[in-house]
């Protein structure tokens, strides 16, 4: 399946197409600050508030995004004159040397760069990582197309998918069965290099711990019932969300997300079903509204009996929150998590493990996903 | 035999020595750390006072030093010396003293400090307590070594003789006890005479420390604090008994003599009225007067206003010495001290004294450092118990700056407080002297001084609010505007924006620009005056042109000078309100230099030169 010369020239047009509007953008907002010198305003920008009280649910796509409530960042204080300086600084940075050059740059270096900017420079990562998605949100675009990428590549595939992969030294194909050792097809950092060509999956399953992970491979779990396995690594990449998200939209394949049992992982389900709080302007690209949650659920701790933590202090106060977390606002959710609650209780996906290493993939899984309709 | 009577044969008297040999925590030895605090604290209060009342600057040397399973503490000093008749009384009889029937601010009260200590020694080590003394420079040293004897509570001496002493006066005590050495914290040696340091900078103290360590406390004034004279007791609040006491044991023939002698403060005329009121005749045998005549004249006592007590029976450390020892000792950003007037309690007179220390390296998040002394003897234990603790946890200290996390309570802040209470008898809760006891009269007063230093603290703080507020500002317009600018021209590659308009509208100033525009030979100008302030501004606003301008709107006053012509207009421009100036010149004639400002300060104006 070889791609006509047609085909790769429209996608090489589409990339410049991209980086010029990604340069406009940003040149945009520049000159929105500069007019604001020239007629007297004191040079601010908005934003929406990045919080979980101004989160929303999108009917138009089934996720989470921002609302309306907006702050103001402006030059009235120091702190924020600082940001703005900061923002002026990495908006001539994206324009000069990443979009001109075609060149790029990972988070940690943008943070490194900045040691020359004298009172512009950031102060940890953190503080740059949180300025890029404020840009993404401003400009509407994604840090890809400012050739910004994140220290590590996503996480692992393995299952009956065949793709190609768009690399800085030609293409790849590859089947994540047969083409790859026993960790997988490595999740490059921009999914949209990345083209399904055939499959054979009747699901997804996206899963927290690497220990699960090998557990379903070296049980043969996708062999058996066509499972594209998906290693989420905790709390998961942005690239690993949107291959879930793709693999469900374009392949149209059923996607279930297995977890531990505790409040921390409840999130990680969230970030890919409904979005995550700190980048809901992405929710739209990265989210999966379809995805289900397998488990562990807390019901599961009684019927399959399982062994069991104690939650901490802080697993309780997380818990707490998310009832007020608008995301898990559902009967579902507000039923296992009180129960989880009264139970004062957690287990890891490793706990089926005290009932036989074959546990997992000839019971618990098999039961789950028939309840659930996939199998 | 009577059950009674039985029992009255086991009945007999208890001598002091033997209860506080069985009570010893009521004296302040109650655990081993403890125990070496208040022997040196009490050997050292005994020679400040000795060095006061003789006038001498004090010089105190303390050592601690183990000695197999005990602690030695030696205190010597370079005070007036005690006569040898006296030495064993004065070590070795609990209640004995010279301050405790006279009314008179003194470290010392009842005569059992010392002494205690000779007893817990004795008691912990079996050993007894050398004393060497020497009163006159050309007078042999007396040597003694010293026990009690609990059942008599009489001094017992072991030996006594003349020794050579290097000294040319003072007193040289040394004890063995029971105890244990800690550091670094305010509950220890080291941490009393950092506080005693603080209250008496008069007074040199050297602490050799038992490993060999020294810490010199050097004094910060040369000239002793002021003396404090001995008076008698002020009617204010005395009570009945007292007064029937006073007037069954006075010497005094005449009841209008006694009213005058006994008590400080009353004179001829108060006597008078004192003896009007009780309706009792002023020339009458005090003696001779029983309960209801004196309850009469204490309604009397009640009902006239008499004088403060003077305010030479205390002896204050003063506003001054109270910054000098806390700065000292902390570094500090502010200091705010207060001196109140001399008050009475139950006939006491006594005065309060605050210094409120702000800021430097104090720790942010941390309560408030309460520093309590009385009669300069720091107070180290039992702060919950003082009434001092009391009358700061009662302040509302969120309107003076401080934050009370729970609404009421020490308060959490980068601050000091130090708070000294000065009295001819300083009402303890315990022997042990730990805690003030709650005075109404007292805890009024301490919170009278501790709202003065507050006030101060809250005015200086809102001057640095502003300041800093007026510093922010100032960091945006220097450092960040001007780099803001310079990026975005850099990026756009576009000339660099003025920021004047901007920075304006931040400072809350005047602004002032003007807009040229050329039009076939003519220069067509415009000058826009924008207020961005919370005031109406009034001021004279000058253009010089080298020719008379044309279509000058509004009309401006022309003034002719050697080079050229002034125009000049006189405005007045509202809070957020703007006015446009705007004339006409030939090409060749237009404005040399920036407009000038007259009548306004120069911070307050941007894009106008200001005269």
């Amino acid at each position: 399946m070889a791609k006509t010369e047609e085909e790769k020239a429209s996608k090489k047009l589409e990339k410049t197409a991209q980086s010029k509007k990604a340069q406009e953008n940003l040149t945009g907002l520049a000159e929105d600050l500069y007019n604001q010198f020239l007629q007297g305003i004191v040079p601010h920008i908005t934003l929406p508030s990045r919080t979980k009280g101004n989160i929303e649910f999108s009917t138009k796509e089934d996720v989470w995004v921002y609302g309306d409530q907006e702050t103001t960042r402006s030059v009235k204080t120091v702190r924020g004159a600082k940001t703005l300086l900061k923002t002026v600084h990495l908006i001539e940075l994206l324009i000069k040397e990443h979009l001109k050059n075609n060149r790029g740059s990972t988070l940690r270096e943008i943070y490194y760069i900045s040691e020359n900017w004298d009172i512009a420079k950031f102060h940890e990562q953190s503080e740059s990582d949180h300025l890029i998605e404020d840009l993404e949100i401003v400009t509407n675009l994604h840090r890809e197309d400012f050739h910004v990428r994140p220290e590590e590549d996503g996480a692992a595939v393995f299952g009956p998918l065949r793709l190609r992969e768009q690399t800085r030294r030609g293409e790849r194909e590859m089947h994540c069965q047969e083409d790859v050792g026993e960790a997988g097809y490595q999740i490059p950092f921009n999914v949209d290099n990345v083209e399904f060509l055939s499959h054979d999956a009747k699901m997804v399953i996206a899963i927290e711990t690497g220990g699960m992970y090998a557990r379903l491979i070296e049980n043969g779990f996708d062999e058996e019932y066509n499972a594209i396995l998906v290693h989420i690594k905790g709390q998961p990449a942005r690239s690993t969300r949107r291959i879930i998200k793709r693999l469900n939209t374009e392949l149209n394949i059923p996607v279930v997300v297995f977890t531990d049992g505790d409040p921390w992982s409840y999130r990680i389900f969230a970030s890919i079903a409904y979005g995550a709080i700190k980048s809901a302007h992405l929710s739209e690209h990265l989210v999966t509204p379809k995805a289900r949650f397998v488990g562990v659920q807390p019901s599961d701790i009684v019927d399959y009996n399982l062994s069991t933590d104690k939650l901490t202090d802080q697993d309780m106060q997380a818990l707490r929150s998310e009832l007020t977390d608008p995301r898990f606002n559902t009967p579902y959710w507000d039923k296992q998590i009180k129960l989880q609650i009264d139970l004062k209780k957690k287990a890891e996906q490793q706990a089926f493990a005290g009932k036989g290493l074959d546990y997992v993939t000839k019971t618990y899984l098999p039961e789950r996903l028939t309840e659930m309709g996939i199998i | 035999m009577e059950i009674a009577e039985e029992l009255a044969k086991q009945q007999k008297a208890i001598s002091v020595a033997e209860f506080f040999e069985k009570n010893r925590q009521i004296l302040g030895f109650d655990s081993a750390p403890r125990a070496l605090i208040t022997c040196v604290k009490e050997a050292v209060d005994n020679s400040l006072d000795a060095c006061e009342d003789a006038g001498i600057l004090p010089d105190i040397f303390v050592q601690i030093k183990k000695s197999g399973d005990y602690y030695r503490v030696i205190v010597e000093d370079n005070g007036p010396g005690i006569v040898p008749e006296e030495v064993p009384r004065v070590f070795a009889k609990l209640l004995y003293g010279s301050r405790f029937h006279t009314l008179r601010q003194s470290r010392g009260q009842q005569g059992i400090g010392i002494s205690a200590a000779v007893l817990y020694s004795q008691l912990t080590s079996g050993k007894p307590t050398k004393v060497i003394s020497k009163i006159a420079p050309d007078r042999p040293a007396y040597y003694c070594e010293l026990l009690i004897n609990t059942a008599k509570n009489e001094p017992e001496i072991l030996k006594s003789e003349e020794v050579d002493w290097e000294r040319p006066r003072g007193t040289r005590v040394e004890l063995e006890m029971e105890g244990s050495y800690v550091r670094s914290r305010r509950q220890s040696v080291l941490g009393s005479l950092k506080s005693t340091a603080i209250v008496n900078p008069h007074a040199r103290l050297t602490l050799v420390e038992p490993e060999g360590n020294v810490e010199v406390f050097e004094r910060v004034t040369e000239s002793l604090p002021k003396k404090a004279y001995a008076i008698q007791p002020h009617p204010d609040g005395i009570e009945l008994g007292e007064l029937i006491k006073l007037l069954r044991y006075t010497d005094k023939k005449k009841l209008r003599v006694f009213l005058k002698e006994t008590f400080s403060s009353i004179g001829t005329i108060s006597a008078q009225e004192l003896c009007n009121r009780a309706g009792l005749d002023p020339e009458e045998l005090p003696t001779g007067l029983g309960h209801a005549e004196a309850t009469r004249l204490l309604m009397a006592f009640k009902q006239i206003k008499v004088k403060s007590p003077p305010v030479d029976c205390l002896s204050p450390i003063g506003e001054d010495l109270i910054k000098a020892g806390l700065e000292k000792e902390f570094r500090l950003d502010f200091i705010a001290t207060t001196v109140r007037p001399v008050s009475v309690y139950s006939g006491n007179p006594f005065l309060v004294e605050v210094g409120l220390g702000y800021g430097g390296e104090l720790a942010k998040e941390s309560r408030l450092e309460i520093l309590r002394f009385a009669n300069r003897v720091p107070l180290v234990y039992q702060q919950g118990a003082c009434a001092i603790t009391h009358a700061v946890e009662s302040v509302a200290w969120k309107n003076y700056s401080l934050s009370q996390p729970t609404g009421s309570g020490v308060p959490v802040g980068p601050a000091v407080l130090l708070v000294h209470i000065a009295s001819t008898n300083i009402p303890f809760t315990s022997e042990s002297k730990d805690a003030l006891a709650d005075m109404p009269e007292i805890l009024t007063e301490i919170d009278l001084g501790l709202k003065e230093v507050s006030r101060k603290l809250r005015r200086y703080l809102s001057r640095q609010s502003v300041l800093s507020d007026r510093r922010e500002k100032e960091e945006i317009i220097r450092m960040i505007l001007p780099r803001i600018a310079k990026k975005l021209s850099d990026v756009l590659e576009k000339p660099e924006p003025d920021i004047g308009p901007v920075v304006a509208k931040i400072m809350g100033n005047l602004l002032v620009y003007r807009r040229l525009v050329q039009q076939d030979g003519h220069l067509a100008i415009r000058i826009m005056v924008e207020n961005h302030s919370d005031l109406v501004r009034s001021f004279q606003l000058h253009e010089v042109l080298g020719e008379e301008a044309v279509a000058v709107s509004p009309m401006a006053k022309v003034i002719p000078m050697g080079d050229g012509y002034d125009h000049h207009w006189k405005l007045s421009v509202g809070p957020g309100e703007s006015t446009i100036l705007s004339y006409t010149v030939h090409s060749d004639g237009g404005p040399r230099k920036e407009p000038v400002v007259e009548g306004l300060e120069a911070e307050i104006v941007t894009g106008a030169r200001v005269i």
